[in-house]
């Protein structure tokens, strides 16, 4: 479904210097009306639903409402993404049938990569026509 | 008649700044090609003393294919398998003609890439001890052995492996960014036209391209670029008729800007014949690889009927040599059978799946395993397990709809449209003189490199795949530029005049505006979205789309290629009123080209390579006597005409 905002929660990301949902949406659907200090999806026909507005939001204002085309109303599919894990609540339109799952999302810190740490660097490019990455030699068969 | 050309005056709207940024490895996309090539080439550019900036139209985190997350990693070879089996695997699903050059060198770098995932944090699921089956943390919790260093991956297929791939792009552009600095990032910064030199009009020299958050241009100079930003969607008319339009199977954004791009500097194009059709979830567009091979689910038409048991002898007199084993368009083809005559919907039984398993595990796994059918959708089409909710469906307790999609074009699935680009090596595994031309993953054009969904003829890389060959690319564009450091570069374009171009959408807009009461209706301009939808019918009608089966022949081809001509003449008269909708008008123009590309391609070959892709009625056979081949095009923006020449395939691997 297309996420929208919910006018309540949402702040307009007042503390920051952009909306946290328009710095993150792959397809720039985020917009901040200007007026009302609100974000608003733009383009609700172009919504991947990736929900990426919907983790990422710091007031937890953005939910979902699925294509009005396909999708009948009244189940709800709610992320709640930490650190290290993510937490599924799914509500069925019945209203009775509750889904919670909780998955891993990495296993280091956060910004903790350091994707050369503890590689030599070559300075032999010949070495670039040679198959093979930095980090391992190409398989052989 | 045409129409009367505009030109932008900058008398309606106002100039934009413009910033130049000079730079040696410009990487145009931000998905796992671009993130891999920027990793690999500043491993070398430190030593070399070369800079290496990335250009992305979204936000790096979550930009791309994987920007939802994935829920499996679909190309990793493991011990267990060898690099010629799965080159072998590649040609039998894309109907024997791949390069095995291009295919067998990413087999031989991918796993690298997988055990650098694992390291810098990917989980990915494991097998312990006992064989249990424990996700990615868990893996490491218990301490079991890396992927590099022996440890089991969960198979879910034989090349793939289950990974808990919520935040998968977010750690690789953390990876990426790690690498490069954020000072050479830009975000939210769109290319639409590539530079050539002066003095050699086949070598790319930079890149020009518009802020979609501020008015400004920026014009990027380089020595070689690598452009990898995705594949086609929403060129054919989707199933959706509404808001669900967004709810594309690839990503939505996705406009072709690989390949028009390079097509309009005279990059030769491949097999842009090619489309991918994915069976998948109705509406949702959830995954089925996972509930074919790790649930061990079956599909049937609407009555029940195995069509793979029922059909597959036709399927194999139909397409003899090519049926031994089911391909992905073969077997939508069977699907399409049914469909066709009437018993469709096809149905996938998960109920009965996990009714069958229910007999064997404890309970304790059957939740376990609950859990795992919902992450996979969770992961990377979340609609899909929202509309399981919205209809008040447990995959446990009934079955659900799959059906083929609307067409896409891309290189990196189970599909191989792309540009024509070198391999790795002289003769490497065998093959021909005229597939090398100097650096690997070069494209026709001097200093233009490609991956992933770029290059053509070498499908099923996927993800990993993709990343690793965005690294295998890196290392061509950085020897390129060590070995032509002498090069004087000048761009034989007129910057002024591009940025011009670029906003003229913006110009027009304002030089009509007030001439109509409402801005949607005006004779004297198109908005984005109505040529979009323009193109999507006629593609879906004439090109072999949905509303037709699939279905088309050469007098409903060259209807197409009339109706498409007159489309390209008014995509001159697009309006944009926002930056938002200069970036949408752009895009359109990119997907036109795009699909011009792919309708004269299916023009072109005249047999049905890709049956359950797409038909010629007037040639419904496969005819390896002629069309065993390469099919390669290439583009004269100059003259607006298409060449086309054949390349013989050879196979490589036995």
């Amino acid at each position: 479904m297309p996420s929208f905002v919910i006018v309540e929660k949402c702040d307009g990301c007042k503390a920051l210097d952009k909306t946290a949902c328009q710095y993150i949406c792959p397809n720039d659907l985020m917009v901040l009306n200007a007026e009302s200090k609100k974000a608003v999806n733009q383009e609700p026909e172009q919504c991947w639903e990736c929900y990426n507005c919907v983790k990422i939001c710091p007031q937890q204002a953005i939910e979902v409402r699925h294509y009005a085309d396909i999708m009948p109303l009244g189940s709800s599919t709610i992320p709640l993404r930490g650190t290290d894990n993510i937490m599924w609540t799914i509500k069925f339109r019945n209203q009775k049938t509750i889904k919670r799952f909780k998955f891993p999302i990495r296993t280091t810190a956060e910004g903790s990569i350091d994707c050369f740490k503890g590689f030599t660097l070559s300075s032999d490019f010949a070495d670039l026509k040679k198959p093979g990455f930095y980090t391992g030699k190409a398989r052989t068969e | 008649m045409a129409l009367e050309r505009e030109f932008c005056k900058w008398s309606f709207c106002e100039k934009p700044a413009v910033e130049t940024i000079e730079t040696d490895l410009l990487l145009v996309g931000g998905g796992m090609a671009c993130t891999g090539a920027a990793v690999e080439a500043m491993a070398w550019a430190k030593a070399a003393g070369l800079k290496v900036t990335l250009v992305d139209k979204a936000a790096l985190d979550r930009s791309g294919a994987v920007a939802m997350g994935l829920s499996a990693i679909n190309t990793y070879i493991g011990s267990e398998n060898k690099i010629a089996d799965y080159v072998n695997m590649v040609r039998t699903d894309l109907m024997g003609i791949i390069r095995e050059d291009l295919v067998y060198s990413v087999g031989a770098h991918v796993d690298q890439t997988v055990h650098d995932f694992q390291d810098w944090g990917l989980p990915i699921w494991q097998k312990d001890a006992e064989n249990h089956t424990v996700d990615g943390q868990v893996a490491r919790d218990e301490g079991l052995p890396l992927l590099k260093d022996g440890g089991k991956c969960v198979r879910s297929g034989r090349w793939q492996c289950m990974i808990n791939g919520e935040s998968y792009k977010v750690i690789v552009a953390e990876a990426a960014k790690n690498a490069l600095g954020m000072e050479n990032i830009y975000e939210r910064v769109f290319i639409v036209k590539l530079l050539t030199d002066k003095a050699n009009a086949n070598r790319v020299c930079g890149a020009v391209g518009f802020s979609v958050r501020e008015h400004k241009t920026y014009v990027f100079k380089c020595k070689a670029m690598i452009i990898a930003c995705g594949g086609v969607v929403n060129v054919f008319r989707p199933r959706s008729v509404g808001e669900g339009q967004g709810r594309a199977w690839y990503p939505v954004w996705n406009a072709g800007s690989t390949y028009a791009m390079p097509a309009e500097i005279g990059a030769k194009m491949v097999l842009m014949e090619n489309r991918f059709v994915p069976a998948r979830f109705k509406d949702g567009y959830g995954p089925v690889g996972a509930w074919f091979l790790f649930f061990k689910a079956q599909a049937t038409n609407a009555y029940g009927e195995d069509y793979m048991a029922k059909n597959w002898d036709r399927v194999k007199a139909e397409y003899p040599g090519y049926a031994d084993a089911p391909g992905t368009c073969l077997r939508n083809h069977a699907a399409m059978i049914e469909m066709r005559e009437g018993r469709g919907p096809i149905m996938m039984h998960t109920d009965k799946a996990m009714a069958k398993l229910a007999e064997t595990l404890s309970k304790k796994e059957l939740k376990h395993l609950e859990a795992e059918a919902w992450e996979d959708f969770l992961d990377m089409s979340i609609s899909a397990a929202c509309l399981w909710a919205s209809f008040n469906m447990e995959p446990d307790k009934m079955p659900s709809e799959i059906i083929p999609s609307e067409p896409y074009l891309l290189g990196s699935h189970a599909g191989c449209a792309g540009l024509w680009v070198s391999g790795p090596a002289k003769n490497y595994m065998g093959a021909p003189d005229s597939w090398f031309w100097g650096y690997d993953r070069m494209t026709t054009v001097d200093g233009l490199f490609t991956a992933g969904d770029g290059v053509g003829a070498s499908g099923h890389k996927f993800s990993s795949g993709s990343h690793a060959e965005g690294r295998m690319a890196a290392k061509g564009a950085i020897a390129f530029i060590l070995d032509h450091k002498a090069d004087k570069l000048e761009a034989a374009q007129n910057i002024d005049e591009v940025i011009a171009d670029i906003y003229l959408p913006f110009e027009i807009f304002e030089k009509y505006k007030d001439y109509t009461s409402a801005p949607e209706i005006n004779p004297n301009y198109l908005l984005p979205k109505q040529v979009q939808t323009r193109l999507q019918k006629l593609m879906d009608e004439y090109v072999a789309g949905c509303s037709t089966m699939y279905m088309c022949n050469k007098p409903s081809l060259e209807e197409g290629l009339k109706r498409l001509t007159l489309l390209k003449e008014d995509a001159t008269r697009l309006a944009a009123r926002d930056l938002h909708e200069l970036m949408r008008a752009w895009e359109q123009y990119h997907r036109i080209l795009s699909g011009e590309a792919h309708l004269r391609h299916i023009l072109f070959r005249e047999e049905t390579r890709y049956p359950g892709y797409y038909y010629r009625s007037d040639f419904l056979k496969i005819d390896d006597t002629k069309w065993k081949v390469f099919t390669i095009s290439s583009y004269d923006k100059n003259t607006n005409e298409w060449k086309f020449e054949t390349e013989p395939y050879k196979q490589l691997v036995k």
